[in-house]
């Protein structure tokens, strides 16, 4: 039931059950609040948000009281709120007042300043000066993880991070102790915090008290320029703002997309910055007896050019990794396809998913924002709080809803949620779509079911076994699910994969796959294979073949490469990537890439102008209109696959067969710091890395529960 | 006054067993089965008649309050009694749980039963160890007499658990109280929701304090319109008084609402020491509420109206008597002091303003101010006041607030005498 209210002397009709600040705000009043978070629980301590509302003698906490708990009016008229009036400045000032005398009023040498709520809600509702004359207290500095810096005396204990932490992130080791003016936020024993999203509490910090110890008084927030964009360290494409100073990136945050991260990312998308530095290729190389060798571009391109033109289209492979972009993909698939090359692979181990079944084969069809609506999942062969951590928190946050039932199979890890182990690998998945477990009862019985499967259950020789045995798990719980509700869902590891499986970045007819594609190079049936920044295959198994190596990072690839060709990272080229979801996205360029290094289509492109078959596009939105043209999709920004095409999908993947292996499911991911050539090349991933190792069992991310 | 047939209390002393026996030889447990059978809502009808008004500060009726207990809910209710007595001054609930727990103990039975309660929790203030033992026994005494507990005589199971705080003064805020239970850190809750839509655990609760559940059984004995007759209007039946501080005998006295102060002070305590004129003034009910001047106190009457329009409050009938001896303005100050202790810190005002306060009341008792902090002092506790979760906040404020308006002179003169001495120190 709708409900009207009067606020400021606007008559609004406002949804059941909001809170009134919320209403205040849908009324166009502005409502100050430290301590209130739409993404996190109301604590209503800050009292910064009191509004004065008719008949009660007091202001009233606005983040705290939903319209229908407001007394109705005796005489029944509307009831009247009012934002603006003298009690409510009165009110906000001193609230104001208070949190101002015991606060440092360091903002000169603060990291925050310039971005700083207290800093900003000070100017607009206080008022000028102080008139406490007393000692302000003093609060010793905590130490509580590697990411977070601590000024605890700035802290005005509006208690967000503790329950980010608690709450969002799962991992319930930040608190308030003592009580009175004495109370301070702490980890028990000053343990360090050991979460894979940690930082994001350092944003919703209001203050200065956590700011982000990597960046420590490195920028302030107006020298910088901010960039839309998007991440590749995993395949949930969270959305983020790259924040840059000059030609140098220095920082990452968050930009909100309720359908994909919400506010989150993790620490590995945000400090990852360091690595965005160090180890770059900024110049051609060539190997000359035994070494790499600067060149210049003409002699590059010249000794790929004569390699390609010497060498048999079936003596050549090319092999996508894990954070190429869709144009520059589309562009060697065009380059291959010229030179008849068949052999061109962007899976990696992940072989077993294929575009063949069709797209809702290969996608995360549920969506990660109807994780929220889900009742039961199956998680099958993912350690998703490794793999997609602002995904695992999606369904955290969905389990914390209750009467949410998860069941896992793979090694059991700490999810931050309870689960049922079912099973350590295929066999449980057998017994699940034989109906024999008590889990297949509950997919059966869930009206909005899921099945999610991981890398660890279809990147082995048997993958395609254990997407037939989850299709079947799928198809099952399919049937008396909701009208219009997917059940399939594919967890990717790499940000590049969708879009690869998309533009149809895999062997064509005859063609080998990434581990035919070793093999031959091993036994010396390849020559020439061409890595766009692919360094997750093991080098050592290219044999003596000539590696063309374009990519960003002085990391495996770069080692093995006969010829460096340097390319761009994600934060210097517009680029689209394809979620796990089959979301497009589309980052922006930030910075230039360093020294030579170019915008990676552009040296494909050149390539082919060197070979003589020139590409037919000179720009890139050229290169998209003909991108466009063969996969639509990726045109389509912004938008999840959503599950068309499922059941024909499910169908499919069922049909296979093969020989099933009995070890278990192992996630891909063994370390979540190092997944990828930037993360490997960052310091602050290193130490995070050393320090969850040094953790151990006791309180690592990769705990048994 | 009080004759002594109108006692509700007749061991309050300890003068004899507090035993079971002894207790039902005293009346306790006599006609209990009676009140069961006549239904929940003739026991919420016979208490709301008698007027009688929550004895742990706020003076809510409590009948009214029981009433607000959902009917047809599927969760358990619970009633909670608030046996954290930790406001300066009091000192009644213990002399009932040392002395005369079976009424307490029959009082929760019924008051569970017209809640349709099966559980009932009594929060024991930390220091109270062996009030906490006596009381245990006298619960174990009353199982064992099968008075409660499953499948007792009076037809109603209920189980009482006996829980013991950690001594936070905070935890006698009904919801700090039910998030200490919950075995959380003791900090208000949000309201609403109130406990009675979701309180313990959430389900529906109340929370009472001790003395209001120990009337509940006399009340229903006597029934309500003798109750009602005793006191004042709207102010009715018997209380604990407590009275303590610069009186010749200070004593915890049950008698009729509304007795005037005076009377209460010369008949039963003693009379103020250095006689009646030597008083210089009087905290009514318990360190929280602002302190009455001596020409307030010659007649003013003890209960809730009569006190809450002299712009004090009956609190929980704590009388602190202060004769002319007493430095009121540091005697405010340790009452500052003690609720910046015992603030949780979760809310600004409170954790801020508690400080701040008290930190400018230590300045003033040595006279190191200047007059116009005298305005900032009262400035801040109005900021204070009415912006908290809880009530902590108010009640930091009142006594600083009371202190300003009945004695401001005092504070003025305070602070030319420092100023008169650090300018002849420097002459």
């Amino acid at each position: 039931m709708p409900k009207k209210l009067i606020i400021d002397g606007q008559e609004i009709e406002v949804e059941d059950g909001i809170t009134l600040l919320q209403a205040c705000e849908q009324a166009g009043a502005e409502i100050p609040r430290f301590c209130y978070h739409e993404r996190l629980s109301i604590a209503g301590n800050c009292r910064m948000c009191l509004v004065e509302v008719e008949g009660s003698p007091k202001p009233v906490a606005s983040c705290a009281m939903t319209v229908n708990d407001l007394p109705p009016n005796r005489d029944g008229s509307t009831k009247k709120v009012f934002t603006k009036s003298a009690t409510v400045k009165k009110a906000r000032e001193g609230v104001m007042e208070f949190l101002l005398i015991n606060h440092p009023l360091d903002c000169p040498i603060c990291d925050q300043g310039g971005e700083c709520d207290l800093q900003d809600q000070a100017m607009a509702f206080g008022i000028g000066g102080s008139r406490y004359h007393e000692n302000k207290r003093a609060v010793e500095d905590k130490y509580i993880g590697p990411l977070i810096k601590t000024m605890m005396t700035r802290c005005i204990h509006c208690t967000r991070c503790v329950r980010y932490m608690t709450e969002v992130a799962g991992v319930e080791e930040l608190g308030l102790i003592s009580r009175g003016e004495d109370a301070e936020i702490t980890t028990y024993l000053e343990k360090g915090i050991l979460s894979e999203m940690s930082a994001n509490a350092v944003d919703l910090c209001p203050v200065g008290a956590l700011t982000h110890r990597p960046w420590a008084h490195n920028a302030r927030p107006w020298e910088l320029r901010k960039t839309e964009s998007i991440d590749v360290m995993d395949a949930v494409g969270c959305n983020i703002r790259v924040d840059t100073r000059g030609a140098e990136v220095m920082r990452i945050l968050p930009r909100n997309n309720d359908a994909v991260n919400e506010e989150w990312i993790s620490d590995k998308t945000r400090h990852v910055v360091d690595g965005l530095k160090t180890q770059r290729l900024d110049q051609p190389y060539i190997r000359k007896d035994g070494r790499l060798v600067p060149a210049s571009w003409d002699e590059a391109l010249a000794v790929v050019a004569e390699k390609l033109k010497s060498t048999a289209a079936e003596r050549i492979g090319a092999i996508a990794g894990d954070l190429a972009g869709a144009e520059e993909m589309f562009a060697l698939k065009e380059l291959m396809g010229q030179l008849g090359v068949k052999n061109i692979d962007c899976r990696g181990a992940n072989e077993a998913v294929n575009s063949a079944a069709g797209r809702a084969s290969y996608v995360f069809n549920t969506t990660i924002e109807r994780i929220e609506q889900a009742d039961a999942i199956l998680i099958a062969g993912s350690n998703p709080r490794i793999e997609a951590p602002v995904l695992n928190a999606r369904i955290r946050r969905r389990w914390r809803q209750g009467l949410l039932k998860v069941g896992l199979i793979g090694t059991p890890a700490a999810l931050t949620y309870d689960f049922t182990h079912i099973g350590d690998g295929m066999q449980s998945l057998v017994d699940l779509a034989d109906g024999k477990h008590a889990f297949a009862k509950v997919l059966a019985e869930a009206k909005r079911p899921m099945v999610i499967v991981g890398a660890g259950a279809f990147a082995r020789a048997d993958g395609a076994v254990a997407m037939a045995l989850a299709a079947r798990v799928a198809e099952a719980a399919r049937k008396g699910s909701d009208e219009g509700w997917a059940v399939f869902n594919v967890l990717h590891t790499a940000a590049a994969r969708v879009a690869g499986l998309d533009l149809g970045f895999v062997p064509g007819e005859g063609g080998k796959a990434t581990s035919a594609m070793l093999d031959a190079a091993n036994s010396g049936a390849l020559d020439l294979v061409w890595l766009l920044g692919a360094d997750e295959i093991d080098m050592g198994s290219l044999g003596n073949a000539f590696v063309i190596y374009q990519g960003t990072h002085g990391d495996a690839g770069a080692h093995r490469a006969d010829v460096i060709l340097p390319g761009a990272a994600y934060t210097e080229k517009s680029a689209t990537y394809v979620n796990t979801e089959g979301r497009a996205q589309v980052t922006a360029r930030a910075v230039f890439p360093p020294g030579d290094a170019k915008e990676d289509w552009t040296i494909i492109r050149a390539v082919s102008g060197k070979i003589g078959r020139a590409l037919g596009f000179d720009t890139l939105s050229e290169l998209r209109a003909q991108m466009y043209r063969q996969v639509p999709a990726l045109a389509r920004l912004d938008h999840p696959h959503g599950g068309d095409g499922e059941a024909a999908a499910l169908a499919k993947l069922a049909s296979a067969g093969g020989m099933a292996d009995a070890t278990a499911f192992v996630s891909p991911v063994g370390d979540f710091y190092f997944t990828n050539p930037v993360a490997r090349a960052s310091a602050v991933m290193a130490e995070l890395s050393a320090l969850n190792k040094a953790a151990g069992s006791a309180g690592g991310l990769k705990a048994a529960e | 006054m009080l004759a002594d047939k109108d006692r509700i209390f007749r061991n309050i002393y300890g003068f004899h067993d507090s035993g079971l026996q002894a207790a039902i030889k005293r009346g306790s447990w006599d006609g209990t089965k009676f009140f069961i059978d006549q239904g929940q809502d003739w026991i919420i009808n016979e208490v709301k008649a008698s007027g009688l008004r929550g004895r742990g500060g706020a003076g809510f009726p409590t009948g009214l309050k029981w009433s607000f207990m959902p009917k047809n809910d599927p969760r358990p209710s619970y009633l909670v009694v608030n046996a954290d007595e930790s406001e300066p001054g009091s000192c009644k609930d213990r002399e009932i749980l040392r002395h005369d727990p079976q009424l307490l103990i029959e009082g929760m039975l019924i008051a569970s039963f017209a809640m349709r309660a099966h559980t009932a929790f009594i929060y024991f203030r930390g220091e109270y160890i062996r009030e906490r033992e006596r009381f245990q026994r006298s619960v174990d005494e009353a199982y064992a007499a099968k008075l409660i507990g499953k499948g007792n005589v009076h037809g109603w199971d209920l189980d009482i658990v006996v829980h013991h705080g950690g001594g936070a003064y905070i935890c006698g805020e009904e919801s700090a109280l039910i998030e200490s239970i919950e075995g959380k850190k003791g900090q208000p809750r949000l309201k609403p929701p109130f406990p009675a839509g979701c309180g313990l655990y959430g389900a529906p609760t109340t929370v009472n304090n001790v003395e209001s559940i120990a009337v509940v059984p006399d009340i229903l004995r006597r029934g309500a319109t003798w109750f009602a007759a005793l006191g004042k209007p709207n102010n009715t039946g018997t209380k604990l008084f407590q009275v303590s501080g610069h009186v010749n005998k200070p004593c915890v006295v049950e008698e009729e609402m509304g007795i005037p102060l005076k009377e209460l002070l010369e008949k039963h305590a003693g009379g103020v020491r250095g006689g009646w004129s030597n008083l210089l003034a009087v905290i009514p009910g318990g360190s929280s509420v602002p302190c009455l001047t001596f020409d307030v106190c010659e007649d003013i009457t003890m209960d809730f109206d009569a006190l809450s329009k002299a712009k004090s409050g009956l609190g929980t009938a704590a009388v602190i008597v202060m004769d002319k001896s007493t430095d009121i303005i540091k005697a405010i100050a340790r009452l500052s002091y003690f609720y910046k202790h015992e603030s949780c810190g979760q809310c600004t005002p409170c954790r801020e303003g508690c400080g701040w306060m008290w930190r400018v009341m230590e300045r003033m008792v040595k006279g190191e101010a200047r007059k116009s902090e005298i305005d900032l002092l009262w400035d801040v506790s109005k900021q204070v006041e009415g912006h908290t979760i809880c009530a902590l906040g108010d009640a930091a404020a009142w006594p600083v607030q009371g202190l300003i308006r009945n004695f401001r002179d005092v504070m003025e003169a305070r602070i030319d005498a420092h100023d008169k001495a650090a300018r002849q120190a420097a002459e």
